[in-house]
């Protein structure tokens, strides 16, 4: 769900390896020759894809950040260029790194986009405001490819709005050398083990947080009643203590160097962290979990409807899809494009788990109401500006002092300087 | 004259667009409820953010502190050095400047961390992993390293102008180093001191990055808190402008004490 910082940060790792001569480039060098023969483009329906050819249209196209192709890696396809190539439609591309931020874009006004990719309880949330506009499948025979079960989801249950792009469940990445525990009996207790302490790395986002929170307390993960909400919020004091650090893509960083052993994320994120790190294990709670989706939108205001919903369409094309699926190792809702996905990577519980267990352990987030959305984040901004008492007791004075002390000294120094004027 | 004031003109509307307006936008904002109404509710509810405040104005005054400490002596060294070899050591202390603010903020971040460089150094002199990051002190040092030159440039601009021959009247005088450096230098270096102060302290109060890179994000200080507001799950642009005004309103308060040092009548001495 969020990669915006990711080549930041795996950028000096990359050095590293560089410098180690890692024995993996072997392999990646193998892998990116068999990518050559896999990924070459062919489209379903070029006609379609031709009709506004020279017409000198452009879509803006707002997307997670490390959430497409782009060629960066020899012999994987640039879909952007690709795109244009085909359609003469020019994309201008950017991105963003949190849910909220797009949603601030938007509803700040100030620019249009044709395209953009939000997640499910987002999705709900910009469908309830009248933020994103009904698509007109006519445009997007390419729907087809969605898998059944990833259709008419929760937020959008008409299926009206949103053409799903990727999913994913979220779990703990661990470290399997130093956390003595089978792999089945890992719940989500497993970040409040003092065991562990200061070992443990924690989201730095409410709702993902809350949910961790929830799922241990029993309560659902769409809960908007106060007193859960406060009950988790109380748990995830309770945990502030033996927790390191809350990140978001500094996991990569942070777990890849072994600086902590147990860190919850994005089940995506967690196999591209793997690679790095082999003492790392991914698993899904026993409890359950959340299960995202992110999905493709149009906003309300987009300039290039019909433009968008080709992108959209090209988007869905198998090749392209897999392209994506494969570049960003995140699981892919096209039925197509999991064909193509190699028997490894398709028989990955990671990836892709059982049917069974994403039935009876993953619940959707949907969008929560105003009201428990702020109470969610009052809570949250309580739990992370909470500090330990011992610093309190003597802030607060020390720094009353110094302001008295301040001023005192002002006023002295003006009376003196006075007094010298006089004479 | 006159054509003297049709230059500044450009310089002038772009302040206007860019720097009135949008302060008074963030006032506008601040004293506004959703639908445009006047309410005074957004700055009261920026009380409840009492102690972040009060970190973040404790934060940066360490950090303020310890740069003018840092930095002071360095000025003078650098003003009493040979003019070619000023130069070099000028483009020394501007060399970290030259990489981006968040590369440098991250390069701590492998410093420091447990696995660190320099937790392993200590652990071949046999003291044991000590938590240096996801603290407010790891906080601080990224702001001293990142504010630092901010300090010594101005510092060193005023001390370069102190005539050699003041000096060398004080110690002709008698005046001991002791008595040269509080009655002399420090006077004619006040100007120097009030903006570095500035220079550090206004940038280190509202920083954002540095405490969730080193501090963990268990350290929120005010930046991050107007952050979440902004871009944040809590999507509250009138509240986050209400942080900002309160914000602008503690800077300016200190501010105006900090001209309290810094006398007027300079010129004269």
């Amino acid at each position: 769900m969020k990669r915006k910082l990711l080549s930041l940060f795996l950028l000096p790792a990359a050095m590293l390896n560089l410098l180690s001569g890692c024995a993996s480039s072997e392999k990646t060098a193998e892998e990116a020759e068999e990518e050559i023969t896999a990924q070459t483009l062919t489209v379903s329906d070029p006609d379609y894809y031709t009709r506004f050819k020279d017409d000198g249209l452009s879509i803006n196209v707002y997307n997670w950040g490390e959430y497409i192709s782009t060629g960066a890696d020899e012999g994987t396809l640039d879909v952007n260029s690709e795109f244009e190539k085909l359609t003469g439609i020019k994309v201008n591309y950017t991105n963003y790194a949190t849910n909220e931020e797009l949603y601030a874009k938007l509803k700040g006004g100030g620019a249009t986009y044709d395209v953009i990719i939000p997640s499910d309880y987002m999705i709900s949330k910009m469908i309830k405001e009248d933020m994103i506009q009904e698509l007109d499948f006519e445009n997007i025979p390419n729907f087809g490819y969605i898998m059944d079960n990833f259709r008419n989801m929760e937020y959008d249950p008409e299926n009206a709005y949103s053409v799903p792009y990727t999913w994913g469940t979220v779990g703990i990445i661990y470290d399997e050398t130093m956390v003595d525990m089978d792999e089945e009996d890992i719940d989500w207790d497993l970040l409040w083990d003092e065991t562990y302490a200061d070992q443990i790395l924690m989201f730095d986002n409410p709702r993902d947080a809350f949910a961790i929170s929830e799922l241990l307390l029993g309560y659902s993960l769409n809960t908007e009643n106060p007193e859960e909400l406060a009950d988790a919020a109380e748990k995830l004091k309770e945990q502030k203590r033996i927790v390191q650090a809350y990140v978001m893509d500094e996991i990569f960083d942070k777990m890849g160097a072994g600086d902590a052993l147990i860190a919850p994320y994005y089940a995506g994120d967690a196999l591209t962290i793997m690679e790095e790190n082999d003492s790392l294990n991914f698993v899904v709670p026993k409890s359950g979990t959340n299960l995202f989706v992110d999905a493709m939108c149009i906003p309300v205001g987009a300039k290039q409807k019909e433009a968008a919903e080709m992108y959209i369409n090209f988007m869905c094309e198998p090749d392209i899809a897999f392209a994506n699926i494969d570049y960003i190792c995140y699981s892919t809702p096209h039925s197509a494009a999991f064909e193509m996905l190699d028997e490894e990577v398709r028989n990955d519980p990671i990836s892709y788990p059982d049917e069974e267990l994403i039935a009876e352990r993953t619940t959707v987030f949907v969008n929560l109401s105003d009201e428990a959305n702020k109470r969610m984040q009052d809570l949250w901004t309580e739990m992370k500006s909470a500090e330990d008492e011992t610093t309190n007791k003597w802030l607060m004075p020390a720094f009353l002092v110094l302001c008295l002390a301040t001023v005192v000294f002002v006023l002295i120094r003006r009376h003196i300087k006075n007094k010298k004027d006089i004479f | 004259m006159k054509q003297l004031k049709v230059l500044s003109l450009p310089y002038l509307v772009w302040m206007v667009i860019f720097i009135v307006v949008p302060l008074l936008m963030v006032a506008f904002f601040a004293f506004t409820t959703e639908d445009g109404s006047f309410t005074i509710e957004n700055i009261s509810d920026v009380g409840q953010y009492a102690n972040i405040f009060v970190r973040s104005i404790w934060l940066a005054l360490i950090a303020t502190v310890i740069c003018l400490l840092l930095a002071y002596p360095l000025a003078f060294i650098l003003s009493r050095m040979e003019k070619h070899k000023q130069g070099t050591m000028l483009l020394l202390v501007m060399l970290p400047m030259w990489m981006n603010f968040l590369l440098r903020t991250y390069a701590w971040m492998t410093l420091l961390g447990n696995n660190g460089i320099i937790n392993n150094l200590l652990g071949m002199i046999g003291i044991g992993p000590l938590k240096l990051i996801n603290t407010s002190g790891a906080v601080v040092l990224g702001m001293v390293y990142n504010y630092l030159p901010f300090m010594i440039l101005p510092l060193y601009s005023v001390m370069q102008k102190i005539d050699k021959s003041v000096l060398e009247a004080a110690s002709d005088l008698g005046c001991s180093f002791r008595n040269t450096l509080f009655r002399v230098i420090v006077p004619l270096s006040l100007p120097g001191i009030t903006s570095g102060i500035t220079m550090v302290f206004v940038p280190a109060i509202s920083t954002f990055i540095i405490s969730r890179m080193l501090g963990g994000g268990s350290n929120l200080l005010i930046g991050d808190l107007i952050e979440m507001q902004f871009l944040g799950n809590s999507y509250n642009p009138h509240l986050g402008a209400a942080i900002s005004l309160v914000l602008m309103a503690i800077i300016l308060v200190i501010m105006t004490v900090m001209n309290q040092f810094s006398p007027d009548d300079q010129v004269l001495i």
